[in-house]
């Protein structure tokens, strides 16, 4: 399963990387939700996969009895998603208004630093 | 000793609020400070001219031996009186001369913060101590140029000087830390037992050379001088100090000090004596040239400080004393000269001398003051400028160096005729339109120079008691011991001969000098090839290069930014485990099941549509796709808690989506065919990079003992079953801070985007049109 989920990050990150070298602003956005996925799913596979086994230790045991998912990479992801929603929103309300004060969508005319 | 210091640093500190609070008399209250310092190196004297040296030193980095030591000696003595006298004159200038100015106090602050590097500088016996100190009077040197700061050619003029010494200090560093390594100190009473050690070195070339680029920078050496001339941007009180009476002087005090350490070979002679003596004559005929009276006694001071360089070059007993006794005779004169012409300035407000004349009348006291200075500066019996010149050329003379003798001979013959147009076409002759609406200024304007003036005039009248100072200075430069008896009447030898044939000449150049004008505007097409010009070609090249360089790497378009990281980053990556990814690709197993393939296969087929979209809402959509199927892949591999936290945020990154889908522009086709390829292919290479790399990742993926310890962990320390919840409140707490942080952040500034509005820009008058365009535009939108 590993090499069709390598296959799946390195296609979501091709996804990603074409998307935000687009000259319009808009679709920039969707290019960092794809890369942020890809980057989650990246880290996931990374960490080695094992089917099932939540890393939970079951009631009245003091350690987990068999060997489970890699709970580490887990809770980096888990902050990683929602530090990905705040960048995305603040992208999304950014764009948003300079798109509003400057009249364009086109990287290209957004170069200058004086409006 | 230190107390000096820290005395003169505190009143540069009050200097603003005594400025504000006292007004520009204040300038009396704060020359008491350096007054007092003056008087307590007074004290010194007698133990300092019995060779008793006053020393005082404390750790700074004692694991490096890093010591700030302090020492006075008869040279430290004769500068550190210069600088504090100068000094406390000089601040009492400024406030006249800046009178009712907001800025007073700030020229305060700097001067006195220039007085205490200074002081620094000539107290210090630690090389590194003095190096320090020398490059704060760098630095105040530029903020004081710079004091007209909304004024360009004062801004251009202050970076020129800071370059050029600055420059100059980081050749200096290197030197002086050769010297410390070749001499196995860096105090220099210490170097000075170790004399022949650091001359037979193999360092002592290039650490002469570095050391001698430093002091000739300072000192407006030639082919350096063409920053100080620049530096009278400075108001005068500025030049009057610095660039004349102290700072400049920091070069010749260097190579005085280490005189007994590197001098007596053929090496400094010949790198010092000639670029001493073809400074002297250039700043000799430049101040002929010159019309503004600053620039002329600007060149005046480069001359004399070619003459210093020049004598301290030639370095017998007597030329080392000469080169003190002018040293001294020089700053009396020359500062109280710039004071001169910053009165003329001020009341007139007018410094060229072809339309300044009979002064004298309506400015009495600045003409009695130019008068006395300009009589020591031709060298006019009896003045302290007077002993200098004899003592000068008896030194020179009795070296049987023709040339040098020739050469100082002509040079003076220049300083005499320039004394002239400094102190007497002013003030005498047919008064100019420009004279007749000036006045004098008050006793703070001409007083100074006035004292300075007379100064030396009692030096020249009764040497005696100075004689055993300069004799404590001199055999501090030579090493040895040294007696000075300087006397005002010689008799007539050889000396006074050469003097009176140097007046003579001076005053035929200077009646005749009308003559020379149709020299000077012949010699005028040469002077952009000057050293001046060599260093604005500089400047510009090197601006030119930055810009350039900047057009290429920052050139505004973010795409080629980030296609010049992810082409590195791919590049680099095959670079470094090109051959190790093949060896390590064979043994994968393929063991998967088929729900599992459909879910991958449902990712990248939603990531094709989310690039292929021709509309907002489609793309979101499929973004959306792509990510319920991560989650569900987090479910398959035992994730539950991402999986829960990413249905929610993808929740919730759609709905924002899609509630934004009206407010902003729909795709749009910006790109060629070609450049969408060229992207394509680079992000298909990107992303197959990934791909390997995480491949390799797993292959060589190791233990997880930080993991291994967390699971065990979990309950008997952290009491929590969950060990991702465990690990996230908290192994890894302050993570999870930092994360509420970022999303407070993001919140806030997502808040201020949406809810502040730019203030509109005073006097533009479209502003409330375009606001009113905007929320109409927004409304239409709204409306679709």
């Amino acid at each position: 399963m590993d090499i069709i989920l390598a296959i799946t990050v390195g296609g979501l990150y091709a996804a990603g990387i074409y998307m935000m070298l687009r000259r319009s602003v808009v679709k920039l956005l969707i290019g960092l939700g794809l890369l942020s996925h890809a980057a989650n799913l990246l880290i996931f596979t990374a960490g080695g996969v094992i089917r099932g086994r939540v890393p939970v230790v079951p009631a009245g045991e003091m350690q987990p009895l068999e060997t489970i998912a890699d709970p580490l990479p887990q809770a980096l992801i888990l902050t990683a998603i929602v530090i990905s929603f705040a960048v995305l929103a603040f992208a999304l309300v950014l764009i948003y208004r300079t798109c509003q004060t400057l009249g364009t969508d086109d990287l290209d005319q957004l170069k200058a630093t004086d409006t | 000793m230190f107390l000096w210091l820290w005395v003169i640093l505190i009143a540069a500190g009050l200097a603003p609020g005594v400025s504000r609070m006292v007004g520009s008399r204040g300038g009396w209250l704060l020359a008491l400070v350096p007054a007092g310092v003056a008087v307590c190196l007074l004290q010194q004297w007698p133990a300092v001219v019995n060779q008793q040296n006053v020393s005082a030193a404390v750790d700074w980095v004692p694991s490096l031996h890093l010591m700030v030591s302090l020492r006075l000696d008869g040279l430290s003595l004769l500068f550190g009186l210069l600088v504090t006298g100068i000094g406390a004159l000089v601040l009492v200038y400024a406030g006249a001369y800046l009178k009712g100015d907001e800025r007073l106090g700030r020229l305060w602050m700097f001067l006195l913060l220039f007085m205490a590097a200074m002081l620094g500088v000539v107290l210090a016996d630690n090389l590194l101590t003095l190096f320090i100190f020398w490059e704060l009077t760098s630095i105040t040197s530029y903020l004081l140029i710079g004091f007209n700061s909304d004024r360009p050619e004062s801004r251009a003029s202050a970076l020129q000087a800071l370059l050029v010494t600055g420059g100059g200090g980081l050749l200096l560093l290197p030197g002086l830390l050769l010297l410390g390594f070749a001499g196995q100190s860096f105090e220099i009473s210490e170097l000075l037992n170790h004399a022949d050690q650091i001359q037979q070195h193999a360092f002592y070339g290039p650490m002469l050379v570095l050391i001698l680029l430093g002091a000739f920078t300072k000192s407006a050496q030639f082919p350096f001088h063409f920053w100080l001339p620049d530096a009278m941007a400075a108001p005068t009180p500025i030049s009057a100090y610095l660039h004349s009476a102290t700072m400049v002087k920091a070069g010749v005090y260097l190579v005085a000090r280490l005189h007994p350490v590197l001098g007596g070979t053929a090496e400094w002679f010949w790198m010092i004596a000639p670029i001493g003596t073809a400074t002297m004559v250039l700043g000799a005929v430049l101040a002929l040239r010159a019309t503004d009276l600053k620039q002329i006694l600007a060149y005046a001071t480069i001359s004399v400080l070619g003459t210093l360089m020049m004598l301290l070059g030639i370095g017998t007993e007597a030329t080392l004393t000469a080169a003190l006794v002018l040293l001294v005779a020089h700053a009396l004169y020359k500062g109280g000269l710039f004071m001169m012409a910053g009165a003329v300035d001020h009341a007139v407000h007018q410094r060229d001398i072809r339309l300044l004349g009979g002064l004298r009348s309506v400015m009495p006291a600045t003409c009695g003051a130019a008068l006395l200075a300009g009589i020591s500066m031709a060298g006019i019996l009896p003045t302290f400028g007077f002993i200098a010149k004899e003592t000068w050329y008896e030194a020179v003379g009795s070296q049987a160096s023709v040339p040098y003798l020739v050469a100082s001979v002509l040079s003076n013959i220049g300083l005499v005729a320039a004394a002239g147009m400094v102190c007497i076409t002013p003030f005498f002759g047919r008064q100019t339109d420009a004279a007749q609406q000036a006045h004098e200024g008050g006793p703070a304007l001409w007083g100074p120079p006035v004292v300075l003036g007379i100064a030396g005039f009692c030096l020249g009248l009764l040497p005696g008691p100075f004689s055993e100072l300069l004799a404590a200075g001199s055999t501090a430069i030579a090493g040895q011991d040294v007696s000075v008896k300087l006397k005002l009447w010689h008799g007539v030898n050889a000396a006074l001969l050469l003097s009176l044939l140097t007046l003579a000449g001076g005053f035929l150049l200077y009646w005749q000098r009308h003559r020379l004008a149709g020299v000077i505007t012949a010699t005028d097409r040469f002077m952009p090839w000057g050293p001046a010009g060599a260093y604005r070609w500089l400047l510009k090249s090197v601006n030119q290069l930055a810009r350039g360089q900047t057009a290429i790497l920052q050139n505004g378009y973010l795409r080629y930014y980030l296609l010049m990281m992810v082409g590195l980053t791919v590049f680099s990556v095959w670079m470094a485990l090109g051959g190790e990814l093949s060896s390590h690709l064979d043994p994968m197993p393929f063991d998967f099941r088929i729900h599992e393939v459909m879910l991958a296969g449902l990712i990248l087929m939603s990531a094709v549509v989310a690039v292929r979209a021709k509309t907002w809402l489609l793309s979101v959509g499929a973004l959306g796709i792509a990510g319920y199927a991560v989650a569900g892949i987090f479910v398959l591999f035992g994730a539950p808690d991402l999986a829960m936290t990413q249905f929610v945020i993808e929740t919730l990154t759609v709905f924002l989506f899609v509630m934004a889908f009206s407010r902003l522009p729909d795709f749009r086709r910006l790109s060629s065919v070609h450049t969408r390829r060229r992207d394509a292919l680079i992000a298909v290479v990107a992303g197959g990079t990934i791909t390997m790399l995480l491949l390799f990742a797993m292959t060589v993926r190791s233990d997880h003992p930080i993991s291994a310890y967390y699971a065990a962990h979990s309950v008997p320390e952290a009491h929590g079953r969950n060990v991702v919840n465990v690990i996230l409140v908290d192994f890894r707490a302050l993570d999870t801070l930092g994360e509420i942080t970022v999303l407070s952040i993001a919140a806030i500034g997502v808040y201020s985007l949406l809810m502040l509005r730019p203030a509109a820009r005073p006097g533009s008058t479209d502003s409330s049109g375009n606001e009113a365009d905007d929320s109409s535009r927004g409304s239409a939108q709204r409306g679709n």
